[in-house]
């Protein structure tokens, strides 16, 4: 079946850019499987038929985020240096693997109540309606933007040069 | 063997892992902040497995991942100004050797 291989394709490509992400050792490289990450997870979106949100993941992350990623690797210069790792990585490994467990646990043994109706299939309309119907999230929407604003100008008086 | 739940849950828990692990443990805090990035990917793909999987026609996961990218979008850009902030005046953004505030 096309959505199981999709999905397990997705998954692999997944977990291999998510992991190089964090053991490469130039900073560089590590943004661009990153990408490559975020590019997975929309098609694992796509698969979940959430077309709009695979795309809105294309535009924001692949688009947006990973550019302002890598003009700060750039402007930091720390691609020679690479990313070292500090003294916290067998804690961190513990850490990490009880938390897998725990999770995996919790997924496996909840009784889920699957629905037995198929998801909408273009979600595009009906996300508009619920974003911004008086009954749906009009008031998140506005306070969002408002934080996106917020972010904006917090951003320029922060990184903005400060004898001028 | 067909896709469930569990299967998507189970992909989210594994790449939150991942981006937990490298948040503890890098050094350099842009690779830190790329980090956070996979875990708030992880968030998103299990709110949207459940929203299609659990509640198929009401598409509250979806709304609540696009908020979860507004503000992955703002966290991002706050952070790396304060980045490049931390650069220009200490040259340096290894989280080791930015102790200023320490005690």
């Amino acid at each position: 079946m096309a959505l199981t291989a999709t999905f397990w394709i997705m998954a692999v490509v997944i977990i291999a850019a998510a992991l190089a992400v964090v053991f490469l050792r130039n900073v560089f490289r590590a943004a661009l499987s990153l990408i490559l990450c975020f590019i997975a997870v929309a098609g694992i979106y796509i698969t979940l038929s959430a077309d709009f949100l695979a795309a809105v993941q294309i535009l924001v992350y692949v688009g947006a985020i990973s550019v302002l990623i890598i003009l700060a690797v750039m402007m930091t210069r720390e691609v020679q240096r690479g990313s070292p790792h500090n003294k916290l990585e067998i804690p961190a490994v513990i850490v990490a693997a009880v938390l897998l467990g725990l999770l995996i646990y919790s997924v496996t043994a909840s009784p889920w109540n699957i629905s037995s109706e198929a998801p909408l299939s273009p979600t595009t309309v009906p996300l508009a309606a619920k974003l911004f119907s008086r009954e749906g999230f009009i008031l998140p929407v506005e306070i969002a933007a408002t934080l996106l604003l917020a972010a904006i100008i917090g951003a320029i008086v922060i990184a903005r040069e400060k004898d001028k | 063997m067909t896709i469930g739940l569990e299967h998507y849950l189970i992909l989210s828990a594994v790449l939150f892992v991942i981006g937990l692990f490298g948040a503890l443990t890098r050094r350099n805090a842009v690779v830190i902040l790329m980090c956070i990035e996979l875990m708030l990917n992880a968030v998103n793909i299990s709110l949207v497995a459940f929203s299609s999987y659990v509640v198929p026609l009401l598409l509250t996961g979806q709304v609540f991942a696009i908020f979860v990218m507004v503000v992955a979008a703002a966290e991002v850009a706050v952070g790396l100004a304060i980045i490049l902030a931390i650069f220009r005046g200490l040259a340096d953004i290894d989280t080791n050797n930015i102790n200023l505030m320490k005690w």
